[in-house]
């Protein structure tokens, strides 16, 4: 068993946001999914206080090891999220991690507020990759509105707030700090690097969205970095994600300074790759303590 | 086929759990396009219409670094050998991706995860939501129309319907001689071609051989089933809707995962619902809710993206 902000996990492989779709994977799969469940939580696609229906198509494009995607946040929202979704989130055999995203302050507060009631839920991960309208600025690329936002929304929940750190920055240690002075209990990163594909056809920008964010094995020398910078400097726990496909990536992760990892574009290849990469990291950790 | 199998015709199946080795047992040339098998040791036999995600074990990934992600197939044949099930696939060579797989030597591995997605529905359940009243189509009337490399799933689906006792006309059409494979996968005599060379059958489009047919007598209680070609599945659909055919189209659009996850292959929804309300846009995921959807279901098969 894995600490992790107090929650007890089976190990050291979750999922990242809006990369592994639990409801619509128990369709694909059936039942198989909840008893051979690869992860040991489960994160949920980031929630909005309102419906959206997500960026025009295309949303993929393919690059060298990677994917561009431009998805565009497509959810149910805050009341269909809880009424229609958590339910069936609930049948899960582990700890659920609810993701949510605002444009204010009052959004953040209502999203918080609205999971953060619920038994079901046993963390919050704060996805700050969009402006503060009121500001224009992009919570997760501010220290002071990263730091705001904490302070803002920290006294709403004893819960565990994680907050999801982009890498759209010069340097990620100011935001990480600021979060930590904030209140969070961990962080998590990387999140995707902000790209775009030309169709080559017509010369035109190729995704629906304009532009998108770089995921996969192509990233991950670049979140490694990210990850060994920001765990230098903080003290709280860290979820690192970025490219890994294997137990070894994990491993250089943890090394780097992560508490738990997670995957994401590796599930796309191979639904099961949660399972295979912590088996392979046990081995990994056997590996490099033996 | 036993009544029980005939009893679940178009009946979604669901996939094992993660993905699984297989082996290629052959790679045949066909009609410009290439058709391979691959063992599936475990899983179960697919609807007609649904696909899998197929990804060479090796050669991909390499030092181009692409393809990397697996790329999604519809199932062109599927029949239980020994204790498994040979999945047959037609592929043309179009970027690095099918060109890899076109190359697939027998004894090479092959990863999969399948099937997936919603298959074609027996004809007496493909209602039109917009006209609850329209009679369902009768039982006798499945009109098979294929572009291109999208015979593919329509070979499986006439096998299926023949066997359980639900005759089935097939019309096909061809750019040219070096796209027009995958014939042999039918091997019947009710087939009627179309070619855009005319180097067989009716000079011109397949959906020229469709208008004819929807003009007869029984057309309003056939349903038609359609794969190819994003402009020969919108005209498939626009014909359909005007002459009050029910329609069930094979799309496709860029894919990464095949489950659900990624949420890429988004296709906007009708905007008018069952109720003729207009509910706004909104997108369904083609992975999950389709690939088959009723021609109702959509503003257009013009899909921004697909075939790529």
């Amino acid at each position: 068993m894995i600490d992790f902000c107090g929650i007890e996990l089976r190990h050291a492989v979750i999922n990242g946001s809006g990369t592994f779709d639990a409801i619509a994977a128990r369709r694909a799969f059936g039942d198989e999914l909840l008893r051979e469940f690869p992860f040991s939580a489960f994160v949920s696609k980031t929630i909005t206080p309102e419906p959206r229906a997500g960026n025009p198509p295309p949303r993929l494009w393919e690059t060298p090891s990677g994917l561009i995607n431009s998805i565009g946040l497509p959810n149910k929202g805050l009341d269909g999220f809880l009424d229609h979704d958590l339910p069936q989130l609930t049948e899960l055999p582990v700890p659920l991690i609810v993701s949510v995203m605002g444009t204010s302050h009052e959004e953040f507060v209502r999203l918080v507020e609205g999971v953060a009631g619920r038994d079901e839920v046993a963390a919050i991960e704060l996805n700050v990759s969009c402006p503060n309208v009121k500001s224009g600025l992009i919570v997760g690329e501010s220290p002071e509105e990263a730091r705001s936002l904490l302070e803002r929304v920290r006294p709403l929940t004893g819960k565990p707030l994680i907050v999801k750190l982009t890498p759209n920055v010069a340097d990620p240690i100011p935001v990480a700090l600021a979060a930590e002075a904030g209140g969070a209990d961990a962080v998590s990163l990387i999140n995707t690097l902000r790209a775009t594909a030309i169709d080559p056809g017509s010369g035109e920008r190729w995704l629906g969205g304009g532009t998108g964010g770089l995921s996969g094995p192509a990233v991950r020398a670049v979140a490694l970095a990210h990850v060994g910078a920001v765990s230098a400097a903080i003290s709280v726990p860290l979820v690192a994600m970025g490219g890994i496909s294997s137990g070894r990536d994990a491993a250089e992760m943890v090394s780097a300074g992560a508490r738990i990892v997670a995957i994401g574009t590796e599930s796309f290849r191979d639904p099961a790759a949660g399972s295979r990469i912590a088996a392979e990291l046990g081995g990994e950790v056997a590996r490099i303590s033996g | 086929m036993t009544a029980g199998q005939a009893r679940g015709l178009g009946e979604r199946v669901v996939a094992p759990f993660g993905r699984r080795l297989c082996q290629v047992t052959r790679n045949l040339p066909a009609g410009g396009y290439r058709i391979f098998s691959a063992l599936d040791p475990a899983g179960p036999e697919p609807a007609a219409g649904q696909f899998y995600m197929l990804a060479a074990e090796s050669g991909w990934g390499g030092d181009q670094g692409r393809p990397y992600l697996a790329r999604a197939f519809s199932v062109a044949d599927a029949e239980r050998e020994g204790s498994g099930v040979r999945l047959d696939f037609l592929v043309q060579a179009v970027g690095p991706g099918t060109s890899r797989l076109a190359e697939l030597e027998a004894g090479e591995g092959l990863w999969l995860h399948g099937p997936l997605g919603r298959p074609f529905a027996a004809p007496d359940r493909v209602h039109d939501q917009r006209r609850p009243q329209t009679p369902p189509p009768d039982i006798a009337g499945a009109i098979l129309v294929g572009g291109g490399i999208g015979v593919a799933p329509l070979a499986l689906w006439r096998r299926r319907l023949l066997s359980a006792g639900i005759p089935a006309r097939v019309l096909l059409g061809f750019r040219d001689r070096a796209n027009s494979g995958g014939l042999h996968l039918f091997d019947c005599s009710e087939i009627r071609l179309a070619s855009e060379d005319g180097h067989t059958g009716h000079r011109g489009y397949v959906t020229d051989l469709l208008a004819v047919l929807l003009e007869g007598d029984d057309a309003s209680s056939a349903a038609v089933y359609a794969c190819g070609p994003p402009a020969m599945l919108e005209a498939v659909r626009v014909l359909c809707a005007g002459r009050g055919v029910a329609c069930e189209l094979a799309l496709e659009a860029p894919m990464a995962c095949g489950f659900g996850a990624c949420f890429g292959c988004a296709i906007p929804r009708s905007t008018i619902d069952g109720r003729h309300n207009n509910r706004g846009r909104t997108y369904m995921r083609l992975c999950v809710d389709g690939p088959v959807v009723r021609g109702d279901e959509i503003e257009t098969a013009l899909v921004p993206g697909s075939g790529h």
